[in-house]
C-alpha cells in the first residue's frame, strides 16, 4: 500500500522489510527519526548507543555475528565513528552493514556542513545517495545486497531534504531476516599489521570491482533528452535539476562512490554543455576533471556553501529566474529559545548576570549563547565544553588575574563524550566549574532516551546512571546537586564553585518539561506593583511581553504560553509576579 | 496539472507540522503526487517555522522557491510578513491575526511592528486575517489553531473538503476528534 513518509521513515521501514536484525545509533538532526521509527514499527531490535562510535562498533559486532545491521547518525557523528569505520573497511562484513549518515546542507540544525561523501572516498567504500523517499526505501535493500556481494560496509547518505521531506512510497515484498553463522576468521577480522596488509590489498581490489559495477548498475541512470545541456547530479539536487531544466539530459547517480568513469565520459561527450550540480563540496567535479573530462559548469557557478534549489541551478546555467517581491526588511528575528518552563533559563540568567566565561556544548543550552543571555563563549563539538574549559583554565592560570571558566553540558552529551573530558580535568589537576544539566533526556533532538532516562529505545526499563556517583568515581570531590529553578540557591552554589580551587561539579536534576510534559502553575503580574523596570525580561521568555506601547509599559504574561518556572518571579524586585491562583 | 505550491509558516509549537501532514495526506488520498517538507530539530523551541506542501501530477523538488507559492498560510502575522516573498504575484495569503512575541521582543531587544496588519494589507491586497485562537477556543482547545487554519484554506486548495475531514478524523487522537472537527468547520466558516 502506498504511504506518504519521510526519507527517515522509509529507511526504517525498508530496514525491517529487508531482513535487518540490529540497529543502533545516536540522535542527531536530521537522522534521528530513523531509529525512532524502527522502534515504533517493532519487530526489529534497535537501541540508542551513548555515541556514534559505540553505535557503529555494535553494528559491526552484529554483522560479524551474521545479522544485517544498521548504524544511524548525523554527519558530524561519523567523525566520532571514524575510528571503527576506517578499519572496518579493511575487515569487511559477514552480514551486510549500512551506515546511514545524514548531512545538513544549509546547517538547519548543525554546527558545520561537512560533506559525508568525503568519508566514502576516504574509507574506500560504496555510498548510495537517494533522491526521494521511495529511493531511500529501495536503496536500503540494494545497500545490503551490495554490502554482502562486495564484502564491504556501505554508506547510505541522506541530506535534510531527503531525511525530512515526505513523499509517496510503495513498499516491496518483505524479506524474512536470516542470521548467518558467527564469523570466526582471524586473518579477516583481527587487524594486526600482518593481517591488515593483506586486507588493504583486498580493499583496493574491491574498489576496482565496485567501479566496474558502477558502470552497469541501474542505480546510475541516464535520462537522454535535449543534448544542448547535460547535467550530472545526485540526491535531492536531482529533483531541483528536474524543476530547473525539465528538458535537459541528466545523468543521475544513485551510487555516488565510486564513480562510473566510462558512463560519465560517454554522457559528457553526447551533450553540448556539461554541467555538474552537487551540493557542498566539488567531489564529483574534482574526480571528473581528474579523468580529463571537460566540465563547463560546476563549482565555478554552483555555490560551495548551503543548499541548492531550482533558482540557484538556473542562475548557474546562465538563465533567468523569476524575481518575486523582495523579503520584507528589518523584521524582528524569531530565533529558537529555551521553552517556557525550562530549567536552563534559571542557570543561564545567572551565568549571564555574572558574566563568567562559559565553555558550552551541543544541546538546547547552546541557545544560551543568543541575546539577551549572551552567556556562552565557545561551543565546538559534543563533549568539548569540559575539555576546552580545562585548556582555557590552564592558560588562564599562566596569564594570571583571570576567573575560573565554567563548562555547561547536558546529560546526553556528558554520556556521549563528556566523561573523558571530566576525567582529564580531574587527572590533570584542572580548575573549572562544570555544570551538568541533567534533564533525563536527549532534548534538542526531540527527547530520546539515554543511559540516564531509565528506559531504552524499545521501551523496556533500564538502569539509570547515577551521574553524581560517576563524577565522584572520576576523582572529583566537590559535587553538589542544585535546583536551577531556585536562583538564590543556584547563585550561591556557582559562587562557591568559582571560589573553590580545582574541579567543581554542579548537577541540576530537573526533567525536560517538553519531553516529560511537565505543567507548572502559570505566573500573573500585579499591574499595581509592576513598575515597568523590565528586570524580568532578562529571563528571555516568550511568555513575557509589554502591555502597551506607552513610554514605560508594564509587563504582562501570556497564560497560554507561560509554564510557571518562576524565574521571572525571582528576577522581579517589586514582588509584582506570583503564581496564578 | 501544474504544481500547486503551499507554504505554511508559524511559530514552533503551533502545530504547523501537523497541519502540513493533513494537507499532504489529503493529496495522497485524492490520488495526487505530493511532497511535503519542513525543517525541524529546533521547531518546538519557539523559533520561526516554515513548511512546504507541493501537490501535482508529478512533483520533483520538495522545496518551494520564493516567488512561487500559490498560497501562504501563516499562523502568526509577523511570520506572514517574514515569508510573504514566497508568494507568486496574485498568490493568496490567509493568516491568523493573533500575535506571538519572538524572544527578541520578549527580552525588550526588538519591537513587534505595531502596524503588522497594515503592512500585510499593503503588500498583499486581498489577504484574509482570521482570529484562529478564538475559533479554536470555541471548538474546545486553544491548541487547535492549526486545524482552524486548515479549515479556513481548504476552499482555496485543489483538495476535497470531505477527504480533508476524513484525514483529520484518522490522525486525531480519540479525545481530540470532535474538537479538531469543530475547529476545521469553524475555520471553514471564518
Amino acid at each position: 500500500m502506498k504511504k506518504i513518509i519521510s526519507g527517515n521513515e522509509a529507511i526504517a521501514l525498508s530496514f525491517g522489510d529487508s531482513g535487518g536484525v540490529f540497529a543502533s545509533g545516536y540522535p542527531g538532526t536530521p537522522s534521528t527519526e530513523t531509529l525512532e521509527e524502527v522502534a515504533r514499527l517493532g519487530g526489529v531490535y534497535c537501541e540508542w548507543a551513548p555515541n556514534e562510535k559505540v553505535a557503529l562498533e555494535s553494528a559491526i559486532g552484529a554483522s560479524i555475528a551474521g545479522g544485517r545491521a544498521l548504524a544511524t547518525m548525523k554527519h558530524v557523528g561519523v567523525n566520532v565513528a571514524a575510528d571503527p569505520l576506517m578499519t572496518f573497511t579493511y575487515t569487511g562484513v559477514n552480514a551486510g552493514l549500512i551506515l546511514m549518515v545524514s548531512d545538513d546542507p544549509g546547517m538547519h540544525s548543525s554546527q558545520n556542513e561537512q560533506d559525508s561523501r568525503n568519508f566514502a572516498k576516504f574509507a574506500k567504500i560504496p555510498m548510495l545517495d537517494p533522491a526521494n523517499s521511495q529511493e531511500a526505501y529501495d536503496f536500503v535493500r540494494y545497500g545490503f545486497e551490495i554490502s554482502e556481494q562486495f564484502d564491504t560496509p556501505l554508506m547510505l547518505r541522506t541530506t535534510t531534504r531527503i531525511s525530512h521531506a515526505k513523499g509517496i512510497v510503495e513498499p516491496k515484498e518483505k524479506i524474512p531476516p536470516q542470521i548467518k553463522a558467527l564469523a570466526r576468521d582471524v586473518p579477516k577480522y583481527v587487524m594486526l599489521p600482518n593481517f591488515a596488509k593483506i586486507r588493504h590489498v583486498a580493499v583496493e581490489a574491491r574498489l576496482l570491482a565496485l567501479q566496474e559495477f558502477a558502470e552497469t548498475t541501474p542505480l546510475n541512470r541516464v535520462e537522454m533528452n535535449d543534448t544542448e545541456l547535460g547535467i550530472l547530479t545526485s540526491g535531492v539536487s536531482y529533483q531541483h535539476v528536474k524543476e530547473a531544466y525539465p528538458n535537459a539530459s541528466v545523468l543521475k547517480l544513485g551510487l555516488v562512490h565510486p564513480l562510473p568513469e566510462q558512463k560519465i565520459r560517454e554522457f559528457a561527450g553526447r551533450v553540448k554543455r556539461f554541467m555538474i550540480v552537487e551540493e557542498l563540496d566539488a567531489i564529483f567535479e574534482e574526480q571528473i576533471r581528474a579523468m580529463g573530462i571537460r566540465v563547463d559548469i560546476g563549482k565555478n557557478r554552483v555555490p560551495l556553501c548551503g543548499e541548492v534549489n531550482a533558482d540557484i541551478i538556473r542562475t548557474a546555467g546562465g538563465d533567468q529566474v523569476f524575481a518575486g517581491m523582495a523579503p520584507v526588511a528589518d523584521l524582528p528575528q524569531r530565533p529558537p529559545t529555551f521553552c517556557p518552563g525550562c530549567a536552563h533559563r534559571g542557570l543561564f540568567s545567572l551565568l549571564s548576570k555574572h558574566k563568567v566565561f562559559v565553555s558550552g556544548d551541543i544541546g538546547c543550552y547552546t541557545l544560551g549563547a543568543l541575546p539577551p543571555m549572551n552567556a556562552m563563549h565557545a561551543c565546538i563539538d559534543m563533549g568539548a565544553s569540559i575539555s576546552a574549559a580545562h585548556g582555557i583554565a590552564k592558560v588562564n592560570d599562566m596569564a594570571g588575574g583571570r576567573e575560573k571558566p565554567v563548562a555547561v553540558i547536558g546529560d546526553s552529551t556528558f554520556f556521549h563524550s563528556g566523561i573523558t573530558g571530566l576525567l582529564s580535568l580531574s587527572y590533570n589537576n584542572g580548575n573549572a566549574l562544570v555544570v551538568i544539566m541533567d534533564n533525563r533526556t536527549t532534548g534538542m533532538t526531540g527527547g530520546q532516551e539515554n543511559p540516564g532516562s531509565g528506559r531504552v529505545l524499545m521501551g523496556q526499563p533500564a538502569k539509570e546512571v547515577d551521574i553524581e556517583a560517576l563524577v565522584r568515581v572520576l576523582g572529583i570531590d566537590n559535587v553538589v546537586t542544585i535546583n536551577a529553578y531556585n536562583l538564590e540557591e543556584t547563585e550561591a552554589a556557582i559562587k562557591k564553585g568559582m571560589e573553590t580551587p580545582g574541579p567543581y561539579v554542579l548537577i541540576d536534576k530537573n526533567p525536560c518539561i517538553l519531553r516529560y510534559r511537565v505543567k507548572q502553575p502559570t505566573v500573573v503580574v500585579d499591574p499595581d506593583k509592576c513598575t515597568g523596570c523590565r528586570a524580568c525580561l532578562k529571563a528571555a521568555c516568550v511568555a513575557l511581553g509589554l502591555a502597551d506601547n506607552s513610554a514605560k509599559p508594564k509587563v504582562q504574561v501570556d497564560p497560554n504560553i507561560c509554564n510557571g518556572c518562576g524565574v521571572c518571579t525571582q528576577l522581579c524586585k517589586f514582588d509584582a509576579m506570583s503564581e496564578a491562583k | 496539472m501544474s504544481i500547486f505550491n503551499i507554504v505554511i509558516a508559524g511559530v514552533g509549537g503551533q502545530g504547523v507540522l501537523l497541519a502540513s501532514k493533513v494537507l499532504a495526506e489529503s493529496a495522497l488520498a485524492g490520488g495526487m503526487d505530493v511532497k511535503q517538507n519542513e525543517v525541524h530539530g529546533m521547531a518546538q523551541r519557539g523559533g520561526s517555522v516554515i513548511s512546504f506542501v507541493r501537490i501535482g501530477a508529478e512533483v520533483f523538488s520538495p522545496v518551494v522557491v520564493p516567488g512561487s507559492a500559490d498560497i501562504l498560510i501563516s499562523f502568526e502575522p509577523l511570520e506572514a510578513l517574514r515569508y510573504l516573498h514566497y508568494l507568486k504575484p496574485g498568490g493568496k495569503l490567509v493568516y491568523n491575526r493573533v500575535t506571538i512575541n519572538p524572544s527578541t521582543v520578549a527580552a525588550g531587544l526588538a519591537k513587534y511592528p505595531s502596524d503588522v496588519e497594515e503592512q500585510i494589507a499593503r503588500s498583499c491586497p486581498g489577504a484574509q486575517g482570521i482570529d484562529a485562537l478564538a475559533i479554536a477556543q470555541e471548538a474546545g482547545n486553544a491548541k487547535a489553531v492549526n486545524m482552524v487554519m486548515v479549515g479556513a484554506v481548504v476552499k482555496n486548495l485543489p483538495l476535497d473538503a470531505g477527504i480533508v475531514e476524513n484525514v483529520v478524523r484518522e490522525i486525531s487522537r480519540d479525545k481530540g476528534v470532535e474538537v479538531n472537527l469543530r475547529a476545521l468547520a469553524g475555520g471553514a466558516a471564518a
